[in-house]
């Protein structure tokens, strides 16, 4: 491999000074012979460290987070005189710079499948993302011209979506595939808009590629021609990185008319959100690709019969589609209960994305990789799954992170937000946080959700208040239900998750709200 | 209601910076969305005149065409002020004080400085909570003070 400085200039580096220090290390290059190469990638992972940046062929690791940018310049300029490129950054240790041990947990305990290429690859260069290996399944499988067997496979994975519900993937292709009719669509949700989770930007802004390639795969099994990405106007450089990779795939033909040489045409177009998190829902979100108000309708007709355009259609999560790759290419056996990554924040001292096996504990992610609570304080427990999921308490941080253990905990795996709360937050304070998000996405087509969601946040309005009483939490209880139970859509039904989930394993938080008993009017 | 065929000004002309995008879409319905983000980042902010425009090259009622726009969030009627602030919101920034941070800016007199303060729900960038966008701009691990003096520094 030769020499090369890999800079994370994804959004969070970037915003910690990741492209001034990427000049510097141009103009440091300037003048040199030695034939390094420095270039832009996405994701590095422990983003609470960024901007980061990574040396090839050493393999290391450094935060540059205390380090000045002309330090840095003169600095490697000096390295690069001492040898060649190899030789003189082996040790190069620019003042202010910080070496992150590969031995880390955070790095050594992820197995990384759907980001395989993300943080290695320039995601502006096709070229570059060809030669790590982009675009190899697509061919095979039109080579081997058998849609079935593509299905049977991704069947047979038991890759389950990865947008939050976990629908079996396979059988959702096979329904696509199955229905009449010669045209057909295929759609990524990429309105990552569950606060707090940034999984997907990730993929979309380190290696659009991965996810070109699985929705075109996606495409030729179930029939399709036509492609989608819906994608929220708040991430601007997935957005540009995504219409720079269609159209480089576009100019090399692996997108468009007759890809490969064969008779299989895949065109993708890009859909920009304009901020309503309900689009996420799979209904909302076709009537938002069709040009007008995000609002869901009753199902069935599941989209699969009824979708884009009324055409059948197929529609998968960012990182769904991302997994197709490396899921062909490892085969089954190799792939095993495949990964799911999560973005990491909230009260942990090391934050970040991170794809870990399926089934790793709770534990394993927060404290060994996160490196647990800030000092001096304690986990009070794990929020999963945005406003539509829920906390798990420090007392189950041993469960394994899959689809039933954590909804066994009464929250959801959802798209992979995880926002770790110490022993300083109120939950109920959290559960009127979701509540209140709810209440403003709620699109107000049905009641149960455009009222229900105003009127439990005045109940937990008023017990953080302190106006409450112990009728106010039974009544707080049963709503709930009648919200989840009666919504039309997923927004409405799990909206009260939040509420259920800090009842059931914080109600203690929510008694010391109450009147002390004995004084109860 | 009746289009208003016989305005004088029918905007052709005044909004021709969207007819690529108009183009793009064969002038259909389904492009709509796509339609305002363009025009709302060519022109700032999506003014009647501008909308009616859209509903006659989308040949739909301009009812159709505001009762879309106004749904979404990130659609704007009113002409931006010079600068904008907006405090995410996500949960991350929320456990880490972004509710007093906004409430704080809130109280300081923002619009003196030509500045519009709004929030976001999660730009997804969480390790650098609580954090605001400026212009476009990230600020990372902010307190109400510390944004309140880089705002008095920007352009006025």
């Amino acid at each position: 491999m030769s020499a090369c400085l890999r800079l994370c200039t994804a959004a969070s580096c970037r915003s910690r000074g990741a492209t001034a220090l990427l000049e510097h290390c141009r103009k440091a290059l300037a003048s040199d012979q030695t034939q390094l190469r420095v270039k832009e990638v996405g994701c590095l992972g422990p983003c609470s460290d960024g901007p980061l940046l990574a040396i090839d062929p050493a393999d290391r690791l450094l935060s540059l987070q205390e380090v000045n940018g002309s330090d840095l310049e003169t600095s490697l300029a000096e390295a690069l005189q001492r040898g060649n490129a190899a030789t003189g950054l082996k040790q190069w240790q620019p003042s202010g710079s910080r070496e992150l041990s590969s031995d880390e947990p955070f790095l050594n305990l992820q197995r990384r499948l759907v980001l395989g290429r993300c943080g290695v690859v320039d995601p502006e260069s096709l070229a570059d993302a060809l030669a790590a290996g982009a675009w190899q399944q697509l061919p095979r499988v039109l080579e081997q011209n058998d849609p079935a067997a593509v299905i049977e496979l991704v069947r047979r994975s038991g890759l389950r979506g990865r947008g939050g519900a976990g629908y079996p993937t396979g059988l959702k292709w096979a329904t696509v595939a199955a229905m009449p009719g010669s045209q057909k669509v295929v759609v990524c949700n990429a309105d990552e808009g569950d606060p707090g989770a940034f999984m997907d930007r990730t993929l979309m802004e380190g290696d659009p590629h991965t996810l070109l390639e699985g929705m075109a795969i996606a495409a030729f099994a179930v029939g399709a021609q036509q492609g989608f990405i819906y994608v929220r106007a708040e991430y601007p450089l997935a957005i540009e990185r995504l219409r720079t990779a269609i159209s480089a795939a576009e100019q090399q033909g692996w997108l468009g008319r007759g890809i490969g040489g064969s008779g299989f045409s895949f065109e993708i177009e890009l859909r920009v959100g304009a901020g309503a998190y309900v689009c996420g829902e799979e209904t909302a979100l076709i009537h938002s690709i069709e040009g007008q108000r995000g609002v869901p309708r009753p199902r069935p007709p599941y989209p699969a019969e009824h979708g884009v355009f009324g055409l059948p259609t197929l529609i998968n999560n960012v990182e769904t589609f991302g997994n197709i790759p490396a899921l062909l290419e490892l085969g089954v056996e190799a792939y095993g209960t495949g990964t799911k990554v999560f973005s990491l924040t909230g009260h942990v001292q090391r934050s970040g994305v991170l794809e870990v096996p399926m089934g790793t504990s709770l534990r394993t992610i927060v404290e060994t990789m996160g490196g647990g609570a800030p000092q001096g304080r304690q986990i009070k427990a794990v929020q999963t799954g945005g406003p539509s999921g829920g906390c798990v308490p420090a007392s189950a941080l041993d469960s394994p992170v899959d689809y039933d253990s954590l909804k066994a905990l009464g929250t959801i795996m959802g798209s992979g937000g995880m926002v770790v709360l110490d022993d300083t937050t109120n939950m109920v304070d959290i559960a009127a946080f979701f509540i209140a998000f709810s209440r403003e996405e709620s699109c107000g087509k049905c009641i149960p959700c455009r009222s229900g969601t105003v009127q439990l946040e005045m109940l937990l309005r008023k017990l953080l208040e302190r106006r409450g009483q112990a009728t106010d939490l039974e009544q707080l209880e049963a709503l709930c239900h009648t919200v989840a139970d009666a919504s039309l859509c997923g927004l409405g039904q799990s909206a009260p998750k939040p509420v259920l989930s800090t009842l059931r394993h914080f109600r203690g938080d929510y008694l010391a709200l109450l009147p002390a008993a004995g004084v109860q009017r | 209601m009746p289009l208003p065929l016989d305005q004088p000004q029918s905007g052709a002309e005044l909004y021709e910076g969207l007819d690529p995008v108009l183009q793009r879409h064969g002038h259909q319905a389904h492009g709509l969305i796509e339609v305002l983000n363009h025009a709302q980042q060519l022109y700032g902010h999506l003014s009647e005149p501008l909308l009616r425009h859209i509903a006659r090259q989308l040949q739909l009622p301009f009812s159709r065409v505001q009762g879309t726009a106004s749904f979404y969030h990130l659609f704007r009627f009113k002409a931006p002020a010079r600068h904008s602030c907006l405090v995410c919101t996500g949960t991350a920034c929320h456990v880490l004080g972004a509710a007093q941070l906004l409430a704080d800016l809130r109280n300081a007199g923002m619009e003196e400085l030509g500045v519009e303060l709004g929030s976001v729900r999660c730009i997804g960038t969480c390790s650098g909570a609580p954090l605001v966008v400026v212009d476009g701009e990230v600020w990372n691990h902010v307190s109400s003070a510390a944004v309140l003096k880089r705002l008095r520094e920007l352009e006025p």
